[in-house]
Order: C-alpha cells, then structure tokens, then sequence
C-alpha cells in the first residue's frame, strides 16, 4: 500500500497517530465524576510525594513486637515483617515510585522531542540515522532494554528511571517525527519560510507548539505504563535499595511472608494500581478534550 | 524478484542490522560499566581478587587487547552462535539459556493461549450489546493497569496459601503453570479483547454480516464464523507487542512463583552484572522478536487475501 502524495508537500503524506495499542489501552468510557475522581487521586499521590511528612511519620520505624499484624487503630494498614507502619511506607513510597514512572516519562518525553525533531528537520543522513537506532532500540522489548540499563549502570532510584527512559524515548522519538513531518509541510509553515523568518524562530514559534501537543498527550497515557514497569524494576530488586520504602519492592517483601499475612501484599498493589488508573483516566479525559476541540 | 521475495530479503537484512545493533549496545555496555572489567568479572569491586587472579582474568578475556580487536572478536563469536561464558555459573551461555528456555516457553505459551483465547471468549460474547460490554471495558480496564506480579501475589494467596489448590512453589507438573500463566495472560487479554471487539463491531456492522443474517444464520454463527476472521487482523498486528510483555511478563513472574526460567536466569545476571548471560538473552530475543514479526506480515496475506493482493 503506497501511501497518498501530500497535495502541499508533494511528499508521502504521514498522519501522526498514536500507536494502536497506547490508543486502545484508553478507551474507557468513565463518566465525568470519575475522571474528576482519577485526577483528585492522582493529585493526591503527587501531594504524598511531594511532601510525605504531612500525612505520616517515621516509615523506618522497626517495633518487632508488633510485627506482621493486620489493620489496626493504631496502624490503620497493618504492620510490615518488621512492624513498621504500612501505610507511613506507603505514604513515603509515593515519591521513589512516582521519580521512577513519571519521571522518566517526562525525560523521556524530551529526549524523544530533541531526537524526533533531529530526525524530521535535521537533513537526510542524520535523519535516517536517528530512525534507524530508533529501529533497533523498538525491535527489542522495553523491559529487557531497560534490564540491559540497570546491568551497566547498577540498581537504583535514579537508574532505573534512566532505564525506563531509555526504553521510551524512542517511541516518542517515532510520533514527534511524524508529527514534525506533518508540520514542516504544512502551509502555515511554509508561509513563515515565504515570509523570510529566521529558522530558528520558526521551529520554535511554529513547528514546536504543534509538536508538543501530541506528545504531552503521548506521554499522560503512557505514565501508567511507566509506573507498572517502574514498579517491576523494583520489585526484581533493581530500582530504589532497601530499606527505602518503594511500592513495588515492598511488594516484593510481601511476597516472603503471604502465608502469615495477606494484607501485606494488598496495600501497596493497590496503590500501583490506584495511581495507573487514575493516571490513564486522566490521560484519556485529556486527549479527549484536545481531539474534541481540534475537531471543533 | 517477485515482492513477497523482495520484502521478505529486506526484513532479513533489516532483522540483521538489528541483531548487530543489539549485539553492539550489549558490547558497548559491557565496557561502559564503571571501573575495571575484569573486577567485574572477579564478582565485583567488593571481592577482594588478588591482582594476579585479575591478571589471569585480563588474559583469559582478551581484556589488554585494543578495544576494536575484542569488539571484532565478539561479534566473530556471535556470528558462529558462540555466546562465551557466564561470569558467574562458569559454564557456556548457551547451555544455561538451552537448559532454561523450556520452563518459559511453556510458560509463555500457555499464557499467550490463555491471553488469546480469554480475549476471544469475551470479545465474541461483548461485542454490540452494550450492557455487556460496558461490564466487560471495566473488566478490562482493571486487568490492564495492574501489573502482573500483583496479581500473581493474590493468586498465590487465595488460591495457594489460602485454598491449597495449587503448588506455591516448584515447576513441576501442569498444576504449577495454572496460576503463572493466569498472571501473565490477564493483562494481555484486556488489550487482545478491546481491540478484538472493535475488530468485530466494526465487521458485524458491514453488508456481509446483514447477508448472513438475512440468510437465517443464527447470530452465533455470524460472530464465530464471518465477523471473527475480520477481527483478526488488528488483533495479529499485536502480537510483536504480546511477545514482548510476554518476555517482560515472564521475568517478573518466574520471580513471583520461584520458577526455573530465562527470565529467573537474566534477573540474576544483572544483579551480578554477568554480561555474557545478559548479551545471550538480549540477542536471542530480539531475534524471536524481529522472526515473529516477519511471520505476522506473511501472515497478513493468509488472514487477508486482499493485502496479499495488494502488495
């Protein structure tokens, strides 16, 4: 199939389009309150991240002799393996996790930026090069990228968020591209060119704004994507080091002791998922209103 | 040439370059790792090697030579599917991965069967009848954000610890793949069944579905045998990404479970920094992925006549 020639451009013409899976994982159809709920949730785990000591205290806090017990008044989520408070781990959790899944996105979100926009604007031969390690870092799968990261450069909070930056990036190298194709034919563009206007003015005052869009969007839907591969970095033993409390490894933790105590592995799956979902919801409700109104 | 030939000769060039292109980044990682290479090999800089071990471990990996030539000599190996030995288990890196990539083939294929068929089942049940389906998108919207080792935990809980059903342990026997391959296929299945449904509203909606109808078969009969075929196309475009989570899916969840596997064994390399072990894998599955997604294109034309025409 040869796709159709650009009526403007003369070149083939490429419609920037979110990959079918990223597009099908979104279409939810939740109503309005929950998105409003999705936000509210989310906003309260960045909160949590952001300033951990104003909803618990002492997440290190060992007391063996109340270790392993389920949810009490005291400790409203139970106790861990070493009797510290679960929901202060969880609380204090919040910020490890959401440097390993959204961080990563946004670096990845302007790594991908940089290296798409090289790749559509920065001549042939850099151009086909870029694609083409583009190519070769999507034909293997995310994880073992990232697993091939964490390998040179050792476990932890910041690694592994580099890690999942590397796996990424260059997906949203492959949409900033198309996009920036699509804009660099467009006729408002070459009106600047006719106009005489600097280049660098026009990409930045032209071409970047109608880029950035799309990836934002991209890179919201995605954050759950990062999360859940932040959290299995983590939960292998290779993300933020013990005793710092992070979700996925105190899931991991969870796991050595389900026979005595099942909520220990409920609380801190259920903040992953909680925070995904309200993730994807908010995402989705976003693309929504920017698909909406470009349609009018 | 005729195209199928010419497409076929530049997906292998293309599934070469990017063998290199793996082998490359793994060999470029291997000497980007801080400190001395052959410490690393020694089992790290908090072993304490005598200098004249390390000195034996400079000559036995070629480490004094010139960077091109151990870069010329490791891809001379690869090419003759020498992948060196493990740093760690002191044995050749094919055998490891030889004697592990059975437990986790069945594993991913019993989950890829799973995924499949759960997304089928309830795409074909779901599809145009919109109370069902609105139950069956929160379903799946569940089972696509939670990660695959969560859900691996509760299973063990409820179903091993709790109910005693299923071994909590061991890979030994059909009952111990049940619940690891239930971990790993849920996600995949709410991806395979939204787009399998859309797949199928889309088709039940066009002329030949009315001319079944209209022809007296039952709805059933319509959904399974007319619209289903249509559906597969988009769902078949998915399957380099179902083989990757797969791959990832399998790491995280032979860990849950404490099963022998490739995904245990590369875990334990990179906590180890075993880079053979980890090349090995890297490699070998960006080859299964870039063959896979060669035979969904051939596929293409089998579940469509017309691309084959087409092209």
């Amino acid at each position: 199939m040869s796709a159709a020639p650009d009526a403007v451009t003369g070149g083939p013409y490429e419609p920037a389009r979110l990959p079918a899976t990223r597009a099908c994982l979104t279409r939810v159809g939740l109503p309005r309150p929950g998105v409003a709920l999705a936000v509210a949730f989310f906003a309260l785990v960045c909160l949590a991240a952001a300033f951990p000591s104003a909803f618990a205290h002492a997440p290190d806090q060992v007391n063996p002799a109340l270790a392993l017990r389920g949810p009490t008044a005291g400790h409203p989520l139970g106790t861990d393996q070493l009797g510290r408070d679960v929901l202060a781990r969880l609380v204090f959790g919040a910020r490890p996790s959401l440097l390993v899944g959204v961080g990563s996105t946004l670096l990845a979100g302007v790594a991908g930026a940089a290296w798409g926009l090289l790749a559509a604007l920065g001549g042939r031969v850099a151009g086909e090069a870029a694609m083409r390690l583009a190519d070769v870092l999507l034909s293997f799968p995310a994880v073992l990228m990232a697993l091939l990261v964490v390998a040179v450069l050792g476990p932890g909070t910041r690694n592994a968020a580099l890690a999942i930056t590397v796996a990424l990036a260059p997906g949203f190298a492959r949409v900033v591209r198309a996009q920036a194709l699509v804009v660099r034919g467009s006729s408002y563009v070459r009106a600047a060119v006719g106009l005489g206007l600097a280049p660098a003015r026009i990409l930045l005052r032209h071409i970047a704004p109608n880029v950035v869009a799309p990836l934002l969007i991209l890179a919201t839907v995605n954050v759950g994507t990062a999360l859940i591969a932040g959290a299995s970095l983590s939960f292998l033993g290779l993300g933020p080091q013990p005793p710092a409390p992070e979700w996925g490894a105190m899931l991991a933790q969870s796991r050595d002791y389900l026979d005595v105590s099942w909520t220990l592995a409920l609380f801190p799956g259920a903040a992953i998922t909680l925070t995904v979902m309200s993730a994807t919801v908010a995402g989705r409700a976003l693309q929504d209103r920017y698909e909406g109104r470009e349609a009018r | 040439m005729p195209p199928l030939a010419r497409r076929l000769t530049r997906r292998l060039a293309l599934t070469l370059f990017v063998l290199w292109g793996a082998a490359t980044f793994a060999f470029a990682g291997m000497r980007l790792v801080p400190g001395d290479p052959a410490r690393v090999i020694a089992g790290g800089v908090q072993a304490n090697a005598t200098p004249q071990v390390l000195d034996a471990i400079r000559d036995e990996y070629g480490l004094r030579e010139p960077i091109v030539v151990q870069y010329a000599r490791f891809l001379g190996r690869l090419l003759r599917a020498d992948l060196g030995g493990s740093y760690q288990l002191g044995r050749p890196v094919s055998r490891v991965i030889g004697e592990q990539i059975g437990a986790t083939l069945a594993l991913a294929a019993g989950a890829a069967a799973l995924g499949f068929g759960l997304a089928v089942a309830l795409a074909t049940l779901t599809a145009g009848r919109p109370r069902l389906r609105a139950l069956s998108r929160a379903v799946e919207f569940c089972s696509i954000s939670t990660p695959n080792f969560w859900i691996g935990i509760l299973l063990l809980a409820a179903f091993s610890f709790h109910l005693g059903w299923f071994p909590v342990i061991g890979d030994d026997g059909p009952a111990a793949l049940v619940l690891p391959c239930a971990a790993l296929a849920l996600p995949i299945a709410g991806v395979l069944a939204q787009v399998t449904r859309e797949g199928l509203e889309r088709a039940l909606d066009q002329p030949f579905a009315l001319t079944a109808r209209a022809r007296g078969a039952t709805e059933h009969r319509i959904r399974v045998r007319h619209a289903l075929r249509h559906a597969a196309l988009p769902v078949l475009t998915l399957s380099g990404w179902v083989l990757g989570e797969l791959l990832a899916g399998t790491v995280v969840v032979e860990t849950v479970f404490a099963r022998q596997g490739l995904g245990h064994v590369v875990v334990a390399a990179v906590r180890g920094r075993d880079f053979p072990v980890v090349t090995g894998v890297v490699v070998l599955s960006a080859l299964v992925f870039s063959l896979i997604n060669i035979a969904v294109d051939l596929l293409y034309g089998l579940a469509d006549p017309r691309i084959g025409a087409a092209a």
